[in-house]
């Protein structure tokens, strides 16, 4: 299969914090999540892999290409959506696109101005008088109007309404009807990935956990469900992650635990993503 | 086309959609030749995965009731009629052994199977 983003072994050492050896890769036509807590090394990845930062170790290829060689020629074709705001708060939308329309080669005019009328964004507001929601309207607007084959995306849904993050998805989901547009895409909210996302990679402690076919994800975990005294020790073995209540436990397992009284249900994401973190923090 | 998925039904996602396209083509909503959306635009469409959908498709294949042909699309096969039969009645089979799986752990009589049976028939 065609791959238009391959890690291998990348590091970053920090004081406080390192990511260790993280490999995946995306193939070409789908949108992975990339999800894990805050301070998990999603955004340090990302960066990365835009070369904003220098690593420590390890290969970031993007089309195939090496991402510090090619660079150039590898961001013509990358549209990159920051978590943070990088633009001039004192400038206007309209001045502020004029800066940066040109550094694009294959800048599309009328598709910009087409999201700006979908977005609802006012080209003469200066860009400190934008809410959360409207400043990454505009980076969306910017970034889906270059005909950038991969898009990546750092927490593009944090600060966004209900109601607008399905219209994203559904933008996201039409610029996947080019075959050869690949879209990467991190988020702690992981309602956004649970339908759309064709794969999944979650990094927790700058590690990779796994990454791979978010149904087969789906397919390998089970929660569940029972009272007290459900709890047997072999069961708790089981478990990746437990919280124990009063009234009963709720777990989750690979594959399909059995025994008396219990419930199972198909997890979701957040429930995946919650007991690694929580059975990672309780040492196992 | 009608395709209603079902997020707590406790069967995959990509079953449910093999599932309902099967239905149209066995009742005749779906003829052969019958072009069916190309997966992307499924995905779209029903806000799901690409993968997913892929596998549906994948699946309504491999069970030959639908052909794929490469830079053109996928489309609903011509249908063999006696093996057609054959699953349907494959389908009743299996379900009515459900049934009586059901009313032998119950307990009942043959007879009063037969009886249930005649009034459901007369419905």
């Amino acid at each position: 299969m065609d791959t238009v983003l391959d890690i291998k072994g990348l590091r970053k050492e920090y004081k406080t914090f390192a990511l260790k050896d993280i490999s995946f890769s995306l193939p070409r036509g789908y949108i992975m999540g990339f999800i894990g807590p805050n301070g998990s090394g999603k955004t340090t990845t990302l960066k990365l892999i835009m070369n904003l930062m220098k690593k420590d170790g390890g290969e970031v290829s993007v089309f195939g290409q090496d991402n510090i060689q090619f660079e150039r020629q590898i961001k013509q074709r990358i549209s990159f959506v920051y978590d943070e705001s990088v633009y001039y708060e004192q400038l206007p939308i309209r001045a502020m696109t004029n800066i940066i329309r040109p550094f694009y080669d294959k800048w599309d005019q009328a598709k910009y101005e087409d999201y700006l009328k979908r977005f609802e964004l006012d080209e003469k507001k200066k860009i400190k008088e934008l809410s959360k929601g409207m400043r990454t309207k505009y980076a969306l607007a910017l970034a889906l109007s270059r005909h950038a084959e991969l898009l990546i995306m750092d927490e593009p849904t944090a600060g966004l309404d209900p109601v607008f993050r399905r219209e994203l998805l559904d933008i996201l989901q039409d610029i996947l009807q080019e075959e050869q547009n690949s879209i990467l895409f991190s988020s702690h909210i992981t309602s956004d990935l649970d339908r759309v996302a064709d794969y999944i990679t979650f990094i927790n402690s700058g590690e990779i956990v796994f990454c791979e076919e978010k149904d087969q994800v789906f397919e390998r975990y089970t929660l569940v469900k029972g009272g007290p005294a459900d709890l047997t020790p072999e069961l708790s073995n089981q478990l990746i992650g437990l919280s124990r209540r009063d009234t009963g436990f709720e777990g989750l397992a690979i594959g399909h635990p059995q025994g008396e009284g219990l419930v199972f249900e198909k997890p979701n994401l957040e429930d995946i993503m919650f007991y690694h973190t929580k059975g990672a923090q309780h040492g196992r | 086309m009608r395709i209603v998925l079902q997020n707590d039904s406790g069967r995959a996602i990509y079953e449910q959609i093999a599932e309902q396209i099967k239905d149209a083509i066995m009742k005749g909503d779906l003829q052969p030749g019958d072009p069916l959306p190309s997966i992307r635009a499924l995905a779209r469409d029903l806000r799901i995965s690409v993968i997913t959908t892929k596998r549906a498709y994948d699946e309504l294949e491999a069970e030959r009731f639908v052909e794929s042909i490469q830079g053109k699309g996928s489309f609903v096969a011509t249908q063999d009629s006696a093996m057609m039969r054959e699953k349907r009645l494959h389908t009743i089979e299996s379900r009515l052994s459900e049934a009586l799986l059901e009313a032998r752990l119950m307990g009942l009589a043959y007879e009063e199977i037969e009886r249930m049976l005649r009034i459901l028939w007369e419905e």
